[in-house]
């Protein structure tokens, strides 16, 4: 069995792909990212980005993270949305089901008002996907288990190889 | 809490650098960083004050290309190590997959070794982990400094469960690689079958 405490499997992966499709659609965003709380990325909507979008999702899931420890320190149970304003572009992020974080970037094409609702709407079908994801997490087959001696034995040569002073 | 993709075909490691403030976790990441070949680095992400001293993190990201179709990633962290920052150093070890505990070798520095070997212990409990469960490895760094205590001293006192262990220059790579390395391979291990 896989020690990872948690993957994605297929059918979440194009069922999390085709919400933030929708939600790129009726929210007018740029880009739409499903971050999980260490700051991987799970998938991401929307065109080219012209930043690095593994740096990104981590320092979003740590500003959301830092915000959480703020909510906690003043009395509050947490921050279930975050709003970041720009002269062009904005951030909007919230929270999903199992410490998942949903970050929408978009620009004057739309409005906050219209991302918030959007997202709230789409945030109740994409807890629906994660709550199942995570129930198959408990029960997985073991066709996904692929990881054995030869995958380690071939991983440890990559590592070998890559790194090298 | 390593995220495995079988759609995208992904897997995703986070290892954290810690250690006391200025004992040279930033300065392996950098040194990483420096050596690889960009098409196996993300950018380095550096949350620090302006006069360098690590505020939130430092973030690498390293892709290890395809093994049996997955691309293999490792993300690596370091914490800020000064006392005062210990809200930040306790949300980087969320999800953590491998720990490096930089240690500096000055005499001066040995008491700032054991309070971080404390708050490591004791942060990592608060996410119902244990060090002696999760793929860790200990660098001896600075072992250029005039006086530097002997690595068996160091050992005999900081690292008596006999953790694997490296001697390091950082500034110059010395062991910089073999720690990732190890700790990047006992992270791998933790994928198979147990």
């Amino acid at each position: 069995m896989v020690r990872a405490e948690w993957a994605i499997f297929e059918d979440e992966y194009w069922a999390i792909n085709n919400e933030l499709d929708q939600l790129l659609g009726s929210s007018r965003a740029q880009n739409i990212l499903l971050i999980d709380r260490t700051g991987q990325l799970i998938a991401h909507g929307g065109g080219e980005v012209g930043f690095d979008i593994t740096s990104f999702a981590s320092l979003c899931a740590a500003d959301f993270e830092a915000n959480y420890q703020l909510a906690k320190l003043i009395g509050e149970s947490d921050f279930n949305t975050l709003f970041h304003q720009g002269a062009r572009e904005s951030m909007y992020l919230g929270k999903i089901a199992h410490g998942v974080v949903l970050v929408v970037l978009f620009d004057k094409q739309t409005t906050l008002g219209v991302v918030r609702l959007r997202v709230k709407q789409s945030v109740e079908k994409l807890n629906v996907i994660i709550d199942s994801l995570f129930e198959k997490l408990e029960y997985r087959h073991e066709e996904y288990d692929t990881f054995d001696d030869s995958f380690t034995e071939q991983a440890e040569a990559e590592i070998d190889n890559l790194f090298v002073d | 809490m390593s995220l495995i993709n079988y759609s995208s075909r992904e897997i995703n490691c986070k290892i954290v650098y810690y250690g006391p403030g200025l004992g040279g976790k930033t300065t392996n990441i950098q040194y990483v960083y420096d050596k690889l070949a960009p098409d196996t680095k993300g950018k380095l992400v550096t949350l620090a004050t302006e006069m360098d001293r690590t505020l939130f993190f430092d973030f690498l990201p390293l892709e290890l290309g395809e093994v049996k179709g997955f691309k293999t990633r490792f993300h690596l962290y370091t914490v800020p190590g000064q006392v005062y920052y210990n809200a930040s150093r306790k949300l980087i070890l969320r999800g953590v997959d491998g720990v490096v505990f930089v240690g500096d070798s000055q005499d001066s520095r040995f008491e700032a070794n054991i309070e971080s070997l404390y708050n490591l212990h004791e942060n990592l409990t608060e996410y119902d982990l244990e060090l002696e469960k999760l793929p860790f490895v200990v660098q001896w760094n600075k072992r250029d400094v005039p006086g530097a205590v002997p690595v068996a001293e160091l050992n005999e006192e900081l690292n008596p469960e006999g953790y694997d262990h490296f001697e390091a220059v950082a500034t110059v790579g010395t062991g910089v690689f073999d720690t990732l390395k190890c700790v990047a391979k006992k992270v791998l291990r933790e994928l198979q079958s147990t």
